[in-house]
């Protein structure tokens, strides 16, 4: 007893003073990509380049589909190597067409509309369904758990059954194999519910957008209530993206 | 007529053969050299069905021999019609090998013992579903026959897919008489993502990160496995600098997940101080992986040629201290728990599995280690930094919960000793180096040491140096096997504490 005690003064308080304080990232932390000169007149080349189809020209201007883009360290799309990724953490929005991004204002994750937050901004329950996800995306679920963020003090919780949860959290491509427990899950929580994604992979496929089984993001199956990006987000960027949805965080900051 | 003699192609992990070199046996010499190998203490590393170039319905299978002793893989190939007769009676650790490739090609195994889908997709070619299951639909997860004990007192208890946690999908069948567990029977493929057939004719640009996300936790296991064979089809020669931040990698992957798994065997025990000590701490290794690329996962670190990310001094500096400073709360949150009379009455004698179980069903890293299997390819079948810092082989006798955490333990403490030393003496030069084309007509295999145990991958490449079959071996394969065994007569409310003392990867499984 006296061993656990002496080890416990040990190990010191560690949990993180996120939100009041931001997180300290690793400086090669790839997040938000940054553009850093115009696109050359006509060049369509990152079209072709990219292998998982994140990015796309609008408007004379290079986009970045941040629901596909998996945050290549050695990124391919662009031969002139434009494409920088910045150490910007947050990246969760609200509706798919949110995540194409081209520089300039982006449209972080604003609250749930009143009638939900209202039932869930002080509550939320939240049953986590891997659909084929590596483990990674689940790993970093998880971590959320742990003292460092210390979720529950949020009012979130991962619960063991749907029955108990306010929504679920999904990550991975959505296998054929687990198209339909995936449904059946969403179907046994009780409404009003909210539908989370995580990761390249529940957005849009992720690395396997191009194989035959999958299905190429949840929300082709679901309505969707928050994206979360990367591959794999970064723990702060899936606790920023909680916290914005239930109204935790000023819109800017 | 059967030869008396016959000398296989030999290589050495990371090297290739020319697939011409590789002679065609007729099966039933295949199976007898097989079987032969296995007696003489070989193991199965792999065994494959690769379709036959031209005739469309031809398939040739490839056996890939790990034989320890002597740090050499022996490859044999034969040629199959409609059916092959199964070795699983005689070679248990085959079994699921042959569910594979009948699965995928739609080939039988006659007289399999136990011949049941493995993932759940459509025959990868031809028009035989081995089950007569309808080839226009996608199969159904989880349809099979299940084992069944009938009988008064004895009930069935069926998990998953989806788990009480934020775990992969899986399905558990126990057949229990009250809360004694008789039989555990394992169905996966609910991770199915179609990794392997992606490959054909690859390498392609999102490869790579195929390679990273076969099992994410294995992130830098399954990359450098994959890096490891396309150097060796490629000729390639990695810088001793990328080596050893390879190395680095690698056992910072393996502490972050092996100090994790300790922290959630305490949890499963009800010893919470350190169940949250190391959740904690498996993030500051997480954070390290981070600080050599951006990634806690190791993302982007491994590259064919060598590491996309350098150490300067100041970041070598900072990441020896880092470990300094985490060594020691490392060593106080395992020391504790292992000394707990609370935990070690739990882990100790549960979940037993024999040495003799381990070596039939073919048990990998950790599992067999706990059971005084020796298997360690950083020992046997070393590459790059590993000839010459890795000299330590690990194992426990007693094949229980407890032998499978206190690998764990020691590895761990190995690990901390491998990345100072490795730090200490890191070779200056270059990091990457270009890769040039890929070898036409060979077969290469790569086995990495990663976390769980060895991941094998094999690739044959084409006349125009294109993949024209490419294997994947995740440890769990063979392991899961070694769970369904280790909960025999246990108590089904033991399963999650057994679960995580193997702590195996379902998408590694599934592909």
């Amino acid at each position: 007893m006296l061993d656990i005690i002496s080890e416990r003064i040990r190990q010191g308080f560690r949990t993180g003073k996120f939100p009041k304080e931001e997180p300290k990232l690793a400086p090669r932390f790839r997040g938000m990509p940054e553009f850093s000169s115009e696109c050359p007149q006509g060049c369509q080349a990152c079209e072709q380049l990219c292998p998982f189809d994140a990015c796309m020209i609008r408007n004379g201007k290079m986009a970045i589909d941040l629901g596909r883009c998996l945050f290549c360290a050695d990124c391919q799309a662009c031969p002139e190597h434009r494409i920088n990724f910045s150490n910007e953490y947050r990246l969760a929005v609200r509706n798919r067409q949110e995540l194409l991004y081209s520089g300039g204002e982006y449209p972080l994750a604003k609250p749930l509309e009143p009638a939900r937050l209202k039932l869930l901004g002080r509550s939320l329950k939240l049953r986590q369904i891997s659909a084929a996800g590596c483990n990674a995306c689940e790993a970093d679920c998880n971590v959320l758990g742990t003292l460092v963020f210390d979720l529950g003090r949020f009012g979130i919780q991962f619960v063991a059954s749907p029955r108990h949860a306010d929504g679920i959290l999904v990550t991975g491509p959505v296998s054929e194999n687990m198209r339909s427990a995936v449904l059946d899950t969403y179907e046994a929580v009780p409404g009003p519910k909210v539908v989370i994604v995580v990761g390249a992979c529940a957005i849009n496929g992720g690395p396997f957008i191009h194989s035959s089984e999958t299905t190429k993001g949840l929300d082709s199956l679901l309505p969707v209530d928050l994206y979360i990006p990367g591959c794999t987000p970064q723990p702060y960027t899936i606790l920023d993206g909680l916290l914005r949805l239930i109204g935790r965080r000023e819109q800017r900051g | 007529m059967m030869k008396q003699n016959i000398e296989p192609q030999l290589m050495k992990n990371g090297g290739t053969v020319d697939l011409s070199l590789v002679e065609s046996l007729n099966y039933d010499e295949f199976s007898r050299c097989l079987l032969a190998e296995v007696e003489r203490g070989g193991r199965v590393a792999a065994l494959f069905g690769v379709p036959g170039v031209g005739k469309k319905d031809d398939l040739e299978l490839f056996a890939i021999i790990a034989r320890d002793r002597h740090a050499t893989i022996a490859v044999y190939r034969t040629e199959v019609g409609t059916s092959f007769p199964s070795l699983a009676t005689s070679c248990p650790q085959i079994q699921l090998f042959e569910r594979e490739i009948a699965e995928q090609y739609g080939v039988t195994p006659t007289d399999h013992p136990w011949l049941k889908p493995v993932r759940f997709h459509r025959v990868w070619q031809g028009e035989t579903d081995v089950w007569g299951r309808p080839l226009d639909r996608h199969p159904l997860p989880g349809d099979m026959e299940f084992y069944r004990v009938d009988g008064e007192g004895v009930h069935e208890v069926a998990v998953g897919p989806v788990h009480a946690g934020i775990i992969e999908p899986g399905h558990f069948r126990f057949q229990c008489y009250g809360e004694k567990v008789m039989h555990l029977e394992i169905s996966l493929g609910y991770q199915h993502r179609g990794i392997e057939p992606m490959l054909l004719h690859g390498p392609h640009p999102s490869t790579m990160a195929q390679m990273e996300t076969i099992a994410g936790d294995t992130t830098i296991g399954h990359g450098l496995a994959y890096c490891q064979l396309i150097e060796a089809l490629s000729g390639c020669e990695v810088p001793a600098r990328a080596q050893a931040i390879r190395a680095m990698g690698l056992e910072l992957e393996r502490l972050a997940n092996h100090v994790g798994d300790i922290g959630a065997l305490a949890g499963d025990v009800g010893f919470l101080p350190t169940a949250s000590f190391c959740g904690r701490l498996r993030g500051d290794y997480l954070n390290l992986s981070a600080a050599l690329c951006g990634s806690r996962f190791g993302r982007g670190l491994v590259r064919p040629g060598g590491v996309l990310f350098d150490l300067d001094p100041t970041l070598e500096n900072a990441v020896q201290t880092r470990i300094d400073e985490i060594e020691g709360n490392t060593l106080g949150a395992l020391d504790l728990f292992f000394d707990a009379p609370s935990v070690l009455s739990r882990l100790e004698g549960s979940g037993h599995v024999s040495r003799s179980v381990a070596e039939d069903l073919g048990l990998l890293g950790v599992a067999a280690k706990a059971c005084g299997v020796p298997r360690d390819s950083r020992f046997f079948h070393p590459t790059g930094i590993y000839r010459k810092v890795f000299d330590e082989l690990i194992t426990e006798e007693t094949g229980d919960v407890w032998a499978r955490a206190h690998v764990r333990y020691r590895e761990v403490i190995a690990s901390i000793n491998l990345l100072r030393q490795i730090g200490k003496n890191l070779p200056a030069g270059p990091v990457k180096v270009p890769v040039g084309p890929l070898k036409a007509n060979a077969l290469a295999v790569s086995l990495v040491e990663g976390w769980r145990g060895e991941v094998a991958h094999i690739g044959i490449t084409d006349a125009d140096g294109q993949l024209r079959r490419y294997k994947i071996v995740d440890p769990s394969f063979h392991n899961w096997s070694g769970l369904a065994m280790a909960l025999r007569d246990e108590q089904i409310s033991d399963f999650p504490l057994n679960n995580k003392s193997f702590s195996l990867s379902y998408c590694g499984f599934d592909l």
